[in-house]
């Protein structure tokens, strides 16, 4: 899928990713040793971003499966369509029961889900398995056999064995300590803030009519709120926000009043924001 | 290849040794990530075994002072070691103002090299990470790279730029980056002199989750206190699965007949009897008297992120006497970094001297407070339960424990140090059940298995 680290973040920039070193290479790890690549970082930080972007980078079609508290096998694997089963039966009479029986637990009644999907795909896939941390604990246990050996059991109709790897992605936001047998199954990468110069860059992608000054600017104050201890850090995507913002109220320099008026745009509590007013020594809020 | 995969397991034992889980089949892997992206980048290479090896952000620092020890940057000295003091304190003004990252390494590399080095000549019984930067003094740098930084006549008084005024935080950090990397470079020369699996086990800082309260210095127990909230969400979650679960009842039988009759009298649906939730009342008696403080502090800021597991959290503090201070943890006043300060501030903890007295503060709070406690009501007791020789008060406790759902006492003490000097340990562990709660992942895992219904 890809030659060296340096490959992978080239194309992925390409695909307007900007990757970390770690990124890079975890990424090039999970693709060259075929294991599943586990995300965890706060919100906000281009998780299921990255996995859109390898998807296109690899040109491989993109299964989502999104993960809810009380998501579960039927949802998540397969169903078998009881309508058409009783359809099916309904409609042959003067069969023997035994034909019928076979053939209702045929392939032809199953519905697919995402993680069945992603495994019978004969085309390259990127599976996305998001908010993992949202599902419950049941739900790992079913992720277990699909992740270590890429198949299904059936009950009725055997094991669907994977004939092309997908290349899996679960991403989490550490909301519930997942298993230990699931993080041993796959590569740990945690996605942090970014540093300055990569958040820089990022900025620059996503909003290229801002000056470079203010841009600095930006990237500098986000840096600071993130050191301080506040109940919302702000993260990549609320600095792009904030970026956007500048630019449509064409503001040249980062100066007080500017900041005042649009500190709501990266912080999301009134504490956080009264706190950083004090940090910037801005006047009272 | 064999001395490569000494290496890979020689720094796994090392992460194993620090408390990091690390499997066969992790092990293996790190192999072929090594193969596959080669020994040449020593970053691509510590990402990737990160990547392989580790389960969760909190074991990376560990992981990095590790991984320094086992695949060093270049072994022996920098090639031009001038060792000239003033030289290297110029040079280390421009890099900081420029924030060149590997022109710093460099200058941490020759500053040890130079400074570093004590014994009967230089550098041959050891280098000194503290000696290095105790003659160095980089903190004192900060005007200069200010001034660097802004150039000859640049905004001095405050631009118009909100970012200018965060310059001096910025440098601060690049400083403490620089203090990190002489620290690195120190140990890793260590290492090379005295055998690096000795070095990797002993002079490596665990992680915050496993450092003990009691010996936890100021920087350990700030980064403890940014633990406090995705803990608490943590135990959140695992406290309310089990309440789910618990839940699920019994057959409720009137229920069950009345809606029966929809379906002429044949119970289709069975109804459980919805339980109520019991959420417990919780008292938290913390010993803040110096020793302990870190570990009260820690575990009041825990409690606290938990408030709503509970239906009401009433804390005390004392030392020789008690007081509430329940109102001074409030959500949204609570600034966790002068809790500790706050509370010793605005509570009446201290009678005649300053030393705690288990029995006096016991006394007082079955007292004062007994109302408090009920057959619903949990009680906490934190701390070390050293009286200071003075009478331990046992009837004020059977007391307590007699009214109370639960008592428990953490001791953030080791367990074969209970009873000895002035601790009333076991005869307090004779009345209510004492665990040993050293660290905060032993706190954790406690609260999760006490307070699950």
């Amino acid at each position: 899928m890809f030659t060296s680290v340096d490959d992978v973040s080239v194309r992925l920039a390409e695909a307007g990713y900007l990757a970390s070193p770690a990124v890079a290479t975890t990424v090039f790890l999970a693709a060259r040793l075929g294991k599943p690549l586990l995300v965890e970082g706060p919100a906000g930080v281009g998780k299921t971003e990255l996995a859109k972007a390898v998807a296109q980078v690899a040109g491989a079609r993109l299964v989502r499966l999104q993960c809810y508290e009380g998501v579960d096998e039927s949802r998540a694997l397969y169903e078998w369509n009881h309508a058409k089963q009783l359809l099916r039966i309904s409609a042959s009479r003067d069969e023997s029961w035994d034909e019928t029986r076979t053939d209702i637990f045929s392939e032809e009644f199953l519905l697919p889900r995402p993680l069945l999907t992603a495994i019978r795909g004969d085309e390259p896939t990127v599976l996305l398995i998001d908010e993992t941390d949202k599902a419950d604990v049941e739900m790992e246990g079913l992720l277990l056999e699909v992740l270590s050996d890429f198949q299904i059991t059936v009950p009725e109709l055997g094991t669907v064995t994977a004939t092309r790897r997908p290349f899996v992605v679960l991403t989490s936001n550490a909301g519930r300590e997942l298993s230990e047998a699931l993080r041993r199954r796959c590569l740990f990468l945690h996605i942090g803030f970014p540093e300055e110069e990569l958040e820089r860059r990022i900025v620059r992608l996503k909003v290229p009519g801002l000056g470079a000054a203010l841009t600095e600017s930006v990237v500098r104050v986000a840096g600071a709120l993130r050191a301080m201890d506040l109940r919302k850090a702000p993260s990549v995507a609320e600095t792009v926000d904030w970026a956007r913002t500048l630019l449509a109220l064409g503001a040249g320099t980062l100066d007080e009043s500017v900041v005042r008026d649009t500190l709501g745009v990266i912080l999301k509590h009134q504490d956080d924001i009264q706190k950083a007013a004090a940090k910037l020594d801005l006047d009272a809020l | 290849m064999t001395a490569v995969a000494d290496r890979i397991t020689g720094l796994v034992g090392a992460l194993r040794a620090h408390g990091v889980r690390i499997g066969t089949g992790e092990t293996v892997d790190a192999a072929r990530a090594v193969a596959a992206l080669g020994l040449a980048d020593r970053e691509l290479l510590r990402e990737g075994l990160a990547a392989t090896l580790l389960h969760g952000p909190g074991q990376r620092a560990v992981f990095d002072s590790v991984f320094d020890l086992y695949f060093p940057r270049g072994v022996g000295g920098p090639p031009s070691a001038s060792g000239n003091r003033d030289d290297l304190r110029d040079r280390l003004a421009e890099a900081l103002a420029a924030d060149d990252r590997a022109l710093l390494a460099r200058l941490a590399a020759e500053a040890v090299d130079g400074l570093g080095g004590y014994g009967s000549s230089p550098g041959s019984d050891g280098w000194s990470a503290y000696q290095t930067l105790e003659r160095l003094r980089p903190q004192t740098l900060l005007a200069r790279v200010r001034a660097g930084v802004r150039g000859p006549g640049g905004s001095a008084a405050g631009g118009a730029d909100v970012a200018d005024r965060l310059l001096d935080d910025e440098i601060r950090r690049r400083i403490e980056e620089f203090r990190r990397m002489v620290g690195a470079e120190a140990r890793r020369r260590v290492a090379e002199r005295r055998g690096r699996d000795e070095i990797a086990r002993r002079g490596v800082r665990p992680t915050a989750d496993r450092v003990d309260f009691l010996y936890a210095g100021r920087d350990q127990l700030a980064e403890l206190r940014r633990t406090v909230q995705p803990l608490a969400r943590k135990l959140a979650t695992r406290l309310a699965a089990r309440r789910r679960r618990a839940a699920r009842g019994t057959i409720d039988l009137r229920r069950t007949l009345r809606s029966s009759l929809s379906t002429g009298g044949v119970p289709m649906r069975p109804v459980l009897r919805r339980r109520r939730p019991v959420r417990p009342e919780l008292v938290l008696l913390c010993d803040v008297s110096g020793s302990v403080s870190g570990f009260s502090d820690f575990t009041m800021l825990l409690v606290q992120a938990l408030h709503e597991e509970f239906t009401k959290v009433r804390v005390f503090a004392f030392v020789n006497r008690l007081d509430e201070v329940t109102g001074l943890l409030d959500h949204g006043r609570a600034d966790p970094d002068g809790l500790g300060a706050r509370i010793r501030a605005e509570a009446t903890l201290t009678g005649w001297h300053g030393s705690s007295d288990y029995g006096m503060a016991l006394g007082e709070f079955a007292e004062r407070y007994g109302g408090a406690v009920g057959p619903r009501t949990t009680v906490f007791v934190l701390g070390d339960a050293r009286t200071n020789m003075s009478d331990p008060n046992l009837p004020a406790v059977r007391d307590i424990a007699r009214r109370a759902r639960r008592v428990h006492w953490l001791n953030p003490e080791p367990r074969d140090r209970w009873g000895t000097g002035d601790s009333a340990a076991p005869a307090y562990a004779a009345l209510v059940e004492m665990h040993e709660c050293r660290t905060a992942r032993q706190l954790g895992a406690l609260i999760a298995r006490l307070l699950s219904v």
